[in-house]
């Protein structure tokens, strides 16, 4: 068979489009399916694929650097530097802990000690690329365990460095000199030299993201074309990859690097989506290319060696991982989340593998059966994950009452009328008013932390992701008049109102909504009953302001009440004639939604004049005479 | 000496100049409580407790309001119907308002000319008061006539200006209980007491 590009290219998205939806529509992420795809088109499957999936993994270990520039976006440096204990102190010592006690374990088996210690550091890597995908589509980033689990990604992402630098220094065999795939150009200078360069490459990015970036980006979006922005964001992305590589560090760490430098750039959201596509299929990819390497017939040939390799790493990280989430105050469910999320063995464990057998500091023997290794550990990932959530969640956060386990204990609560989804700082209000007015409603929130909490005070909270048909059908969805959907994700509410009006059509939906963007895209949805969440409270401030400028505090609440009612018309009549391909970027949409908004304020009725009582009605001779 | 306790309602006293005046003259008579509901219950949610604790620290009230429709603005109606409860304030056991006074002090755009059977308005003002008089008397209080500000609009500053001091003096002879039921048994309007 010819394999062209296309042809490639036909297999892995043909696999991709199939397999992934299958695997979402049985509940089991779209890593899992990625990776089936994988293994279903690779050589031990269809044969599409042979052993160029490895050269395509490189490639597509391209989307770890893209993920890890999104993740930057979304992360301020301030956030960053409050994470600094649990980077430096959660991930240090699981670095450290993982690659002592294996490295101990590997000279137990007669291993030599530079052999043990790359062993152990290799298999202290986790899988930025799963954990990180698997969280974010359980809507778990925000939690303990979400940002525990990220804490100690990124300190192995920046141990990467260290580790290539050290490797060179383990190598019993002297290494065929041979430039490797990471740090090059430089390594001809001294040492100081370099790390002159590697500091001046940081400062780079850093500068340029600071202050070159927001004028390009502003060029970029007036030209009004936005394939131009898409190309420059790839440009940046790339542009760091290859400046990073070139001086010897992670180019996913330069990508984040750069990422939380335009943190608090207008431009954040525009980049975001420009990305996001291209960092979905690279990833994809890239668990497709994971799922196609593992090589079953070296399992085939010493399947005791390898599933017992995979059941011990995979034992022994998941309980030092525990241990240190104990020692950090990780509550019980989380701790879970996160030992069992983070117990595999990471794709930098392929490229730290390659460049140790280049380096000569393992034997091939070891390499390959390792490689084997790492594959199944990473395949088997979405699956304990999912064992975890099924499984041991349930029974951690519903104490008593299991919902997913004893449904049949459950009927009192299934009566109740009201479902509320999401119980932060917005839902919790709705509840406690609710229960102050003796309704009883329905929790569901899928921060097990929270659950945990609520529970201890006496609420009935369900754990579990509210967008799921099985947990609403079960909380009495059927049954119930109406949901309020208080979630602070925005995707997430969306996709709960599409399995809401799909499974029940006759629950009434009350939804919150971040901002007017976030607004339209509910009406977009066909919702009725949207509750900006600052709007009211905006409105009292101005109200008390009034009030404070010496306004009659009646006027002052009656000419918020009037803004109130004609805002929620502007909304209305803006969404209606929203146009998308207008807006070229966040900051312009911002700025010509608000020139929009305050013309339609210029139109509205003045709203110092309140009407009603009006002088000349009442001055008229119908009174004087 | 008794207590006056003025219940002013209007929903825009920033555009009435005859209530303005009024406000200052009464605000500066001692043994005046001047409670403005609207800045109180700008929503009309009104505080019941309050009002209640308020109607018995005082001897005489006072519903201070322009005259809309005929009535008063609606604050007003709001507070009657929640303040005034069962048994306290009428009811076999409501008598925590018994012997209290009571009147309207209204400020009002028609001339008295048009308050007259032969007028535009066709009755008289205290004939429109009467849902105020018998709720009073229903709270075994005592209900006296009105004191009017006619035709607001035409009105001059000397003239508001006397109003205003005419309404201080009748608020300082009843702090003083200079005032007795013979004073205004037969009068139409407060007015005519000091002229």
């Amino acid at each position: 068979m010819q394999q062209t590009v296309f042809f490639q290219a036909m297999i892995y998205l043909a696999a991709a489009v199939i397999m992934v939806p299958i695997a979402k529509r049985l509940g089991l992420g779209s890593v899992l399916g990625y990776l089936v795809a994988g293994i279903a088109i690779g050589p031990a499957g269809l044969k599409f694929i042979g052993l160029e999936g490895q050269d395509i993994m490189h490639f597509a270990e391209f989307g770890v650097v893209m993920m890890l520039f999104v993740i930057g976006l979304e992360l301020e440096p301030s956030r960053l530097w409050r994470m600094r204990k649990s980077i430096a102190g959660l991930g240090g010592l699981q670095v450290s802990v993982t690659s002592v006690v294996v490295a101990g374990l590997a000279m137990a088996f007669q291993l030599g000690w530079k052999e043990s210690l790359a062993l152990g550091m290799i298999t202290a890597m986790s899988s930025t690329a799963i954990v990180m995908q698997t969280l974010n589509e359980k809507g778990w980033l925000k939690t303990v365990a979400g940002q525990s689990s990220f804490a100690v990604l990124l300190f192995q992402d920046l141990a990467i460095i260290p580790m290539l630098a050290l490797f060179p220094l383990l190598a019993d065999h002297p290494a065929v000199q041979e430039t490797h795939g990471t740090g090059s150009v430089v390594s001809a200078f001294p040492a100081w030299q370099q790390a002159i360069i590697v500091l001046l490459s940081v400062a780079i990015v850093v500068i340029t993201g600071k202050y070159l970036l927001r004028p390009v980006f502003r060029l970029m979006a007036r030209t009004g074309m936005r394939e131009m922005f898409t190309a420059t964001a790839l440009l940046l992305v790339v542009g760091i990859a290859v400046l990073m590589t070139s001086v010897g560090l992670s180019p996913a760490l330069g990508a984040f690097v750069a990422g939380v430098v335009l943190a608090n750039s207008e431009y954040r959201h525009e980049l975001e989506s420009s990305i996001d596509p291209f960092k979905g299929l690279l990833l994809g990819l890239f668990f497709i290319s994971v799922g196609s390497s593992i090589d079953f017939q070296l399992i085939v040939s010493k399947p005791f060696l390898i599933i017992g390799l995979v059941v011990g790493v995979m034992s022994f990280k998941m309980v030092i991982l525990f241990v240190l989430g104990k020692i950090f105050k990780v509550r019980n469910a989380q701790n879970f989340i996160f030992s069992i999320g983070l117990s595999q063995i990471g794709e930098f464990a392929f490229v730290l593998l390659s460049f140790s057998a280049q380096q000569g500091v393992l034997t091939k023997d070891i390499t390959d059966t390792m490689m084997a290794v790492v594959a199944i550990s990473m395949a088997l990932t979405p699956l304990v994950m999912m064992i975890n959530e099924k499984l041991i969640l349930p029974r951690l956060c519903t104490v008593g009452s299991n919902i997913e386990v004893h449904k049949a204990s459950d009927i009192e609560e299934q009566d109740n009328p009201v479902i509320i989804a999401g119980y932060g700082h917005f839902g919790n209000t709705i509840g406690r008013f609710l229960r102050a007015n003796n309704v009883e409603a329905t929790v569901l929130d899928n921060d097990s932390d929270n659950v945990d909490f609520l529970r201890r005070m006496g609420l009935k909270v369900y754990y579990g992701d509210a967008t799921r048909y099985e947990l609403l059908d079960i909380a009495g969805a059927g049954k119930a008049q109406m949901i309020i959907i208080a979630i602070s994700d925005e995707e997430k509410r969306l996709e709960l109102i599409e399995t809401v009006k799909k499974h029940f059509p006759n629950l009434h939906m009350l939804v919150r909504s971040t901002n007017r963007n976030d607004a339209y895209d509910l009406m977009n949805a066909g919702m009725m009953h949207i509750y900006r969440e600052t709007f009211d409270t905006s409105l009292r401030v101005g109200t008390d302001a009034l009030k404070l400028l010496g306004y009659r505090a009646h006027e002052a609440t009656r000419s918020a009440k009037t803004f109130f009612i004609h805002d929620e018309r502007t909304l209305k009549h803006l969404s209606s004639i929203r146009n998308d391909e207008e807006y070229v970027n966040a900051a312009r949409q911002h700025i010509e939604e608000l020139e929009m908004i305050m013309r339609a304020d210029q139109q509205a009725v003045n709203l110092q004049s309140l009407g009603g009582w009006d002088r000349k009605a009442e001055n008229s001779d119908y009174h004087t005479t | 000496m008794s207590k006056i306790l003025i219940q002013f309602a209007h929903p825009t006293l920033s555009r009435s100049n005859v209530q303005r005046t009024l406000e200052t003259h009464c605000r500066n008579v001692k043994g005046v409580t001047f409670n403005d509901l609207y800045e109180h219950y700008p929503d009309l949610y009104i505080d019941v407790k309050r009002e209640q604790q308020l109607l018995l620290q005082h001897d005489v009230i006072i519903f201070q309001h322009p005259f809309y429709w005929y009535s008063s603005p609606p604050i007003l109606k709001q507070w009657q119907d929640l303040v005034l409860e069962y048994n306290w304030a009428y009811g076999p056991e409501g008598d925590a308002l018994a012997g209290k006074k009571i009147f309207n002090a209204l400020s009002c755009g028609g001339g008295k000319e048009a308050y007259k059977e032969t007028g535009y308005n066709r009755f008289p003002v205290n004939q429109f008061l009467l849902p105020f008089n018998q709720t009073a008397h229903l709270c075994k209080m005592e209900y006296l006539p009105p004191f009017v500000v006619h035709e607001t609009y035409t009105v001059s500053e000397a003239e508001l200006e006397s109003y205003g001091q005419q309404y201080a003096s009748i608020l300082n002879a009843f702090v003083k209980d200079e005032i007795g039921s013979h004073h205004y048994q037969h009068v139409e309007y407060l007015n005519e007491l000091y002229k």
